[in-house]
């Protein structure tokens, strides 16, 4: 049915859905994100979630403080490699259909720590990420965009055919690795099923532009 | 608060310690007593009860880390070289350090004073890293010589509980220490430079495959 005749029955109090649409629009209406939060992005979420930020106007106002009640986990703050086993579980127990935003450098890759020995680069190497937002920390409206960022993608979603999401597939994984730690680093170091090595071309590197040393 | 004054008080009430007086000679002078480690729960105890003032309360326990290194100095002396006196310069080496160290400060919130600056020194950093534990005494620095334990590797006899802060269990180098060589976490930089790019350098040599870097050098 396109949009415009749609249109014109909602003006003379017809209202005509698809199913999907009726599934994506309460999956995004609902989206209860997980009650934790690791470092100073997540006194940002805090105030996003208050009086003044508001994200109870978007329909996530309840932070559960169970995985198995909450559908979005907002990765906030620096992710230790102690805490990157616990982080993992928590994804691992949440109930499907979930999502992840990673929140501020530190999450996406390390940050200002990430040639230290206890940072894990990036939490992208052991779960899924939806959406990335970047700040050291992110204000509020941040996360406020990434959180509609994250609506809109929910409601693109197909229920049907090859695109359809994760949760849809049965055949892909819900559950994944929890590296383990161990003598000198965690391992595995990253999940390679969802997190490969980006191409870089390295072969000028510390060289200067004619190529030589 | 005079350092001397206070070495002084010690050493007439904790009989056959032996201190030393670490000069501090930055604008702050700042010096430090270095405890000997056989004295050290003693010297702790009558600093906190006996002396004037009293030091109450711990703030802050940190470690250093000392790796052996050698210096050498030159010295003009004079040598009959054929029969004639003449000036010859002489390199003399000596090594300092390999050892870990153990800094208490100290401050004495009934009379306002301090900081005192306490040193213990391990006898090496392999195997003798043993140094008494001063928890005993001033509560607060439970947590802080287990955070000296985790990162620098200094065993705390007579502490409640030495186990690792910050790293996990299992972690068994510690971090802190100057020859720490942390994992080969290279993973990917599009622009290396300096020191990432001896990482990344390293990084290839190690997998032993031939890298484009390496190829293109």
């Amino acid at each position: 049915m396109d949009e415009q005749l749609k249109n014109e029955l909602r003006r003379q109090g017809v209202v005509a859905t698809t199913l999907q649409e009726l599934y994506n629009w309460g999956r995004k209406s609902s989206i209860w994100p997980l009650n934790f939060g690791l470092a100073c992005c997540a006194i940002e979420m805090i105030a996003t979630t208050m009086a003044r930020y508001d994200l109870a106007r978007f329909g996530a106002e309840v932070f559960r403080p169970s995985p198995r009640q909450a559908d979005l986990m907002i990765v906030a703050g620096t992710v230790t490699k102690k805490m990157a086993p616990q982080v993992v579980r928590l994804y691992n127990q949440m109930a499907e259909p979930k999502y992840v935003i990673s929140m501020g450098a530190c999450a996406i890759s390390g940050g200002p720590f990430k040639q230290g020995y206890n940072v894990l680069k990036g939490i992208d190497r052991y779960i899924p990420v939806d959406v990335y937002i970047p700040g050291c920390p992110p204000r509020p409206e941040a996360l406020l965009d990434a959180f509609l960022m994250l609506q809109r993608k929910i409601d693109e979603q197909q229920l049907t055919g090859p695109d359809r999401p994760r949760h849809l597939q049965a055949e892909l994984p819900s559950e994944f690795t929890v590296p383990e730690c161990s003598e000198h680093d965690l391992t595995p170091t990253r999940n390679d099923a969802i997190w490969q090595v980006p191409l870089v071309n390295i072969s000028n590197a510390g060289k200067n532009e004619s190529g030589r040393d | 608060m005079n350092l001397e004054e206070i070495k002084s008080q010690i050493e007439a009430n904790v009989p056959g310690c032996s201190l030393e007086i670490l000069p501090n000679g930055s604008p702050s002078g700042q010096h430090s007593l270095l405890v000997d480690k056989e004295h050290a729960l003693t010297v702790a105890s009558f600093l906190r009860d006996g002396a004037s003032p009293r030091f109450d309360y711990c703030s802050n326990v940190t470690g250093v880390d000392w790796p052996l290194k050698e210096i050498s100095t030159k010295q003009k002396t004079k040598k009959l070289v054929d029969g004639v006196e003449k000036d010859v310069e002489e390199v003399i080496k000596t090594t300092t350090g390999n050892y870990l160290e153990v800094v208490y400060h100290l401050f004495s919130l009934e009379d306002r004073q301090g900081p005192l600056v306490l040193r213990m020194r391990t006898e090496d950093r392999a195997e003798r890293v043993h140094l008494p534990s001063l928890t005993p005494v001033w509560r607060s620095a439970d947590f802080q010589e287990r955070e000296v334990y985790d990162l620098f590797g200094v065993l705390f006899d007579g502490h409640p509980d030495l186990r690792r802060l910050l790293m996990w269990d299992s972690f068994t180098d510690f971090p802190m220490r100057k020859d720490y060589v942390d994992p080969d976490d290279y993973e990917y930089e599009p622009t290396a430079h300096d020191e990432v790019l001896k990482r990344t350098q390293a990084h290839y040599a190690a997998q032993g495959e031939p890298s484009e870097a390496e190829g293109a050098r």
